[in-house]
């Protein structure tokens, strides 16, 4: 029988959750790294005990952890815990993220523009999200703030900026959301290894066809009242976007306000809020077998980021968008003001997928029907940041 | 877990101690005060490279890669006194240069 393990990064600590198909019964893990902030872990497709996990803290900066063990041992990647180093230069620098701005690979370090309009320095402060690579379980992406793509094939030892992203000129035009400007979201096309889309708050979304060299804004349909031009190329508040991997020309995205959909990798982009109480959100994800099915958590407002009425619900369309159902069977009925942050939903791929998100309340919600039902696997962890799950044969 | 002298012997070379914040001495995996053996002249910046070749998860937590300088929510008290302004190379006083007295890194006392 399969196992489900759910890796969940809070303001913290990280956790982890376990069960056996039935999802029912669960074991709690953690924290480790207790007390540091755990913005996204995710374990590779490839090699599912190797879990990389970024580490970051206001006072001591960015760290990058990794388990070969599904999660009993960690490390720094190249740096053994109790060893003493060899002489001489350290080989794997697992912490260094520095913008490639290198006159060989690099793009010149430009400004962004800040709240108030003016330029900004770009300045590293935190890896958001983590995506190790569908095919090799040594190469892992990094998504960071100020908005970045960096790459390892080391296993997280070094890491080199994918800096065409970056300097793709547009950059003074990107601006920091309330969060920071992140770059937040990766999605790897499961049968192109040299296609790539990516999503900045508030940059937009972004494609490389070739790697990661060079990048195209993929923001047509877009329409965002906080820019000057609503329909700008960039400069749009992306909050996240999901993928089914059968079908990677079709993504859907919650932007800061109104859930979309292309079919066409990007290249249009069409509003699918139909119904929903609201179209405000963060979190977005699809059923594992039916790519059809999407999930969001509608919050009311960017300027009360809460549910509405204080009823937490999920929303599922089955229809690829427009038409929405509220899930709400086990959620709760009400005084709920938490938040579902944008990384913080995930499928398993069981047979009945499972659904999970994860609340800034700590509360961690599973589903074992595909949304019909939730029951909380915890209730009272650190403000969750970040869901992922593994299913284990 | 470990505290202690690391390196090799080194007739010419001080022992300092070094005070670390809770989290950084779990990255470490010490317990107490960390002891280097640093060069002859003892500096900020002769303690914090011994410190980070000694401890290689260290870096960047300390010092920011891009321009090795002290991050800006920590600070460094020596003989009860505030270095976290005094240059990198200026020597530290002798208590500490003979161990008597540690480099204590502290977290700026902000935070939840």
């Amino acid at each position: 029988m399969s196992n489900v393990r759910v890796l969940v990064g809070t303001r913290k600590g990280a956790f982890i959750l376990n069960s056996d198909g039935k999802r029912k019964d669960w074991t709690v893990s953690g924290p480790f790294f207790a007390g540091w902030e755990i913005y996204h872990m995710k374990g590779s497709p490839v090699d599912p005990d190797r879990i990389y996990v970024s580490q970051t803290s206001g006072w001591f900066g960015q760290l990058i952890q990794r388990s070969d063990d599904g999660g009993r041992s960690w490390h720094q990647p190249g740096l053994p815990n109790e060893a003493i180093p060899a002489p001489g230069p350290p080989k794997a620098l697992p912490n260094k993220f520095v913008y490639d701005a290198s006159p060989e690979t690099g793009k010149p370090l430009t400004t962004h523009q800040w709240y108030d309009g003016t330029q900004h320095p770009w300045e590293f402060k935190r890896v958001w999200h983590i995506e190790p690579s569908l095919n090799d379980a040594n190469t892992v992406y990094a998504g960071v703030e100020d908005a970045a793509l960096f790459r390892s094939t080391d296993g997280g030892e070094n890491w080199i900026e994918l800096s065409g992203l970056r300097g793709h000129g547009t950059g003074p035009q990107w601006q920091p959301g309330a969060g920071g400007m992140g770059l937040h979201t990766i999605i790897l096309d499961p049968t192109d290894p040299q296609r790539i889309y990516i999503a900045i708050s508030a940059a937009g979304a972004f494609r490389t066809n070739d790697g990661g060299a060079t990048w195209k804004p993929i923001n047509k349909g877009l329409r965002s009242q906080f820019i000057p031009d609503p329909n700008a190329e960039v400069g749009h508040c992306v909050h996240h976007v999901a993928m089914h991997r059968s079908r990677p020309d079709v993504l859907f995205m919650q932007k800061h306000w109104d859930v979309m959909r292309t079919d066409d990798a990007g290249e249009n982009w069409r509003e699918v809020s139909g119904n929903l109480p609201t179209d405000f959100g963060f979190a977005i994800d699809v059923h594992a077998h039916e790519p059809e099915t999407i999930y969001v958590v509608p919050i009311k407002s960017d300027s009360e980021h809460f549910p509405l009425g204080g009823k937490l619900r999920v929303y599922r369309s089955r229809t690829g968008g427009n038409e929405w159902e509220p899930l709400a069977k086990g959620l709760p009925e009400k005084d709920c003001y938490v938040n579902v942050l944008r990384d913080a939903m995930a499928v398993d791929t069981l047979d009945d997928c499972g659904v999970y998100f994860g609340t800034t309340g700590g509360q961690v919600y599973a589903s074992a029907d595909a949304g019909d039902s939730w029951a909380p696997i915890v209730r009272d962890l650190p403000a969750v940041l970040s869901v992922e799950v593994q299913t284990l044969n | 877990m470990e505290s202690g002298l690391s390196g090799a012997a080194n007739r010419n070379a001080a022992t300092v101690r070094v005070g670390l914040p809770y989290h950084l001495r779990n990255l470490a995996h010490v317990e107490g005060d960390v002891l280097l053996e640093v060069g002859a002249a003892v500096t900020l910046r002769a303690v914090l490279d011994a410190l980070e070749t000694r401890y290689p998860m260290l870096r960047g937590t300390i010092r920011e890669y891009e321009t090795g300088k002290r991050r800006a929510f920590l600070r460094f008290f020596v003989c009860a006194e505030d270095w976290s302004l005094e240059s990198p190379d200026k020597p530290l006083p002798e208590a500490v240069a003979t161990g008597k007295e540690p480099l204590l890194i502290l977290g700026a006392i902000a935070g939840g």
